[in-house]
């Protein structure tokens, strides 16, 4: 096989009868009750309800009622390590990711020092094998110190198992710059993931540029800084012939920018999180530093795009953009705050809650979205079907719950869904075959 | 009306701080400027202290210069005979990188009545409100809002015009960088004012006109104003490449003797640049309220500390209200 490019803690192989549970698989025949045995951490069969006996020495998780999903993939998490430990490590991080469902997340660069190295490629890689409860998979820097002026060694770097590039938390300012790094994409492969923000336009700004910015009298980031950068780099990618993603968008300009250069056969795709599809810059009236992040939450016509964009595939992918920050330094006035908020933890619940209960995605859809992020950066897509390694989440959907109101598996706090009443639970987490979360007294040995 | 109105329990509602003018109706507006009408006349007697506050702690926590400001909250608490500490950034353990809140529970173990913050960060003074048990108000926090400015505006233009329902404010100059500009669009409107904001459109935030404000991108229309509100324009906005230079912004939004009509009232929140944002002419005429807006300055703040701490339900630690009110209809 090739470069490895994902990697997690040793786990033994999970031994497990899931009895019962109305098993959904968005790509498959899947969408009824089930058992789903997993034997040797696999999918080993999948019966009519009742019909699977278990085997000498497995769990047996009743699951009726319950739905069994194929665990989720997040393209965008930020798991502080090296350098602010203090926030999220790769122990805390998984583990976040585990509780919310998920079996692989992709970590960004912008660590201290910044991940441009192979070297320090090669220690995370170390440090993920001995911590991490889920897949995580590392995307280096495009440029040295994420400083947009040098390229970094991409081909050393995709040897020692990147998964792709990015500046993520900055843009490519350079347009020039980022051609050489699409241009240099051919040697390497690997997806060039772009941060997209004009710094001429977004100026110090800290949230969306509107009423509510003009009211507040904090300064405003224009959607344009946004837009008119996917637009650029989408035709500097349709011109070298180069696979982009584009992170986290948050406007109406963005969507119809990207569905334009993508019919026009560009290979680009993009990504947008549950905040952005879930809350707008009213939220931030309140001053409360939870609602800062970059891009900021923007308006309504602009989350409403996004949904239309993410039902009809413009947008690939959800990511969460997990942005763990301790709570002092979020304790601070808005203008002084760290942009992030956190997500791996209350995702699923939030879409569920606010898209899929009222009837604007189908669940279906949503788990297509939630999981379609390992096939953008050429990782086998989690699925249940026989053979496939054990990449399952259980989720009680009748299950009310506050977020918060238990802690966070996460080292950080910072959600803007804190307090909120969400229906949705993950019950059980099965990533790369073995066991990484299981919510107390709530499945029965 | 004066002892009346000093007397806080007819229609009061109880308020627990002032962070903005959103936190005002019409009728709590008007309940403060007609109390700060009645201060002014104990101002005008030889001995200006009412005993209101007596015993009670006043502390001024001011993270940005300020002479008006932080003066007139002074002699504001001090006329009302509380205890005043007035804490600056540049001398306090600010400088040694304190935070807000570890300055704040350090304050709160002097058990103050009121905490009074000036701070360059929009949403300060609520963050404040939150770690504290004390009243807090807001006296200016970054661009967002000055609420007691707005007050002392409005005390300002009623003395002279009355009520100003459907009279016409225009706000001229830098409104996107302009606290004073966000809480007197608000208190003007919600008084029944028509208000109008004009200069630059590179200095007129996008979406403005949600406050309740039209919009004039020159002052071409500026006859129809009754009031006409100039903003400071500020030297660094030059640099930052908001207007080409201050002689072209003083060509187009300069208020001055030609610009200015006779029946016209002429406001500014202070400090003037002579040259820039207003003539001398302008300044030293008749029409000129600054000078007014000044000493309307103690009066208000006096009476939206005695609005806070003095009116309202009693907490357990506190003197009775009756004897309080007493105590200032007896001063």
């Amino acid at each position: 096989m090739s470069v490895q490019r994902l990697f997690h803690a040793s786990a033994p192989p999970a031994e497990l009868l899931i009895r019962g549970a109305h098993a959904l698989d968005p790509r498959g025949e899947l969408d009824a009750p089930h058992d789903v045995l997993v034997r040797d951490g696999r999918v080993a069969e999948i019966g009519a309800p009742g019909t699977l006996p278990a085997p000498d020495g497995a769990d047996v998780v009743e699951g009726e009622g319950l739905q069994l999903l194929p665990a989720f993939f997040d393209p965008h998490v930020h798991l502080r390590t090296p350098g602010q430990e203090h926030k999220e490590t790769l122990a805390t991080g998984t583990a976040a990711a585990a509780a919310g469902g998920y079996c692989g997340i992709v970590a960004m660069p912008n660590t201290d020092p910044v991940l441009d190295s192979a070297p320090l490629l090669r220690s995370l890689r170390e440090q993920a094998e001995r911590e991490a409860k889920v897949a995580v998979g590392f995307m280096p820097a495009i440029t040295r110190g994420l400083a947009g002026t040098e390229l970094t060694e991409m081909a050393e770097l995709r040897d020692a198992g990147a998964l792709g590039f990015t500046d993520d938390g900055r843009p490519v300012v350079s347009a020039g710059m980022l051609r050489r790094a699409l241009q240099y994409q051919r040697l390497c492969g690997g997806v060039i993931a772009l941060h997209e923000e004009d710094p001429s336009l977004s100026g110090h700004g800290v949230m969306h540029e509107g009423a509510v910015s003009a009211r507040l009298g904090l300064e405003g980031i224009p959607s344009i800084s946004e837009s008119t950068m996917v637009a650029r780099d989408s035709a500097i990618a349709a011109y070298e012939e180069a696979r982009v993603h584009f992170q986290h968008l948050s406007c109406v300009e963005s969507v119809e920018a990207l569905a334009a250069w993508r019919a026009a056969g560009a290979h680009v795709s993009g990504e947008a999180s549950p905040h952005h599809l879930t809350l707008t810059d009213e939220a931030v009236r309140s001053l409360d530093s939870r609602f800062k992040m970059n891009p900021p939450l923007r308006a309504e016509a602009d989350r409403q795009a996004l949904i239309g964009g993410l039902r009809d595939g413009t947008i690939a992918c959800v990511a969460t953009d997990h942005a763990p920050h301790a709570r002092h330094e979020k304790e601070v006035p808005f203008e002084e705050a760290p942009m992030g908020v956190t997500g791996l933890e209350t995702a699923f619940a939030v879409l569920y809650t606010e898209l899929v209960l009222p009837g604007v995605l189908p669940l279906a859809l949503l788990v297509e979205r939630m999981t379609a992020g390992a096939a953008l950066l050429d990782l086998p897509t989690p699925r249940i079907a026989v053979g496939e390694p054990a990449n399952l989440t259980l989720v009680d959907l009748a299950a009310e719950w506050e977020v918060g109101a238990r802690g966070y598996a996460s080292k950080s706090a910072n959600s803007c869904f804190e307090g909120r009443a969400l229906r949705g639970a993950v019950r059980l987490t099965l990533a790369a075959g073995a066991v990484a979360h299981r919510a107390p007294a709530e499945v029965a040995a | 009306m004066s002892t009346t109105t000093i007397d806080g329990t007819h229609g009061a509602r109880a308020m627990r701080h002032l962070l903005s003018i959103d936190d005002l109706d019409r009728a709590g507006i008007e309940r403060i400027l007609d109390r700060a009408a009645s201060f002014a006349e104990v101002a005008g007697r030889e001995i200006k202290k009412v005993p209101a506050l007596r015993g009670r702690t006043v502390v001024n926590l001011f993270y940005e210069a300020s002479t008006r400001t932080s003066s007139s909250f002074e002699l504001a608490a001090k006329r009302l005979s509380a205890d005043v500490v007035s804490i600056r950034a540049a001398t306090s353990s600010v400088t040694k990188g304190e935070s807000l809140k570890d300055t704040i529970q350090t304050l709160t173990a002097y058990d103050p009545a009121a905490i009074v913050i000036r701070s360059p960060h929009a949403g300060a003074a609520q963050l404040v409100a939150r770690w504290t048990d004390a009243a807090v108000v807001n006296a200016g926090d970054g661009k967002h809002e000055h609420p007691t400015q707005a007050l002392l505006d409005v005390y300002t233009l009623r003395r002279r015009l009355g009520a100003l329902d459907g009279k016409r404010i225009w706000i001229v100059g830098d409104v996107l960088h302009s606290r004073v500009a966000r809480s007197d669009i608000l208190a003007f409107a919600r008084m029944g004012a028509e208000v109008t904001v004009s200069g630059p459109p590179t200095l007129i935030p996008r979406g403005i006109e949600a406050l309740g404000c039209a919009i004039a991108p020159t002052l071409d229309r500026l006859a129809e104003a009754d009031v006409v509100y100039v903003l400071r324009m500020q030297n660094e906005r030059m640099n930052e490449a908001y207007v080409p230079s201050l002689r072209e912004y003083a060509t187009r939004y300069q208020v001055n003797a030609a610009r200015l009509l006779p029946h016209q009232l002429l406001m500014h929140p202070g400090p003037v640049n002579r040259g820039v944002e207003l003539s001398a002419e302008a300044i030293d005429s008749p029409q000129a309220l600054i000078a007014q807006q000044v000493e309307a300055g103690v009066v208000v703040r006096m009476a939206v500390l005695y609005e806070l701490l003095a009116t309202g339900p009693a907490r357990p630690s506190e003197p009775s209200l009756e004897a309080t009110a007493e105590a200032v209809a007896a001063a």
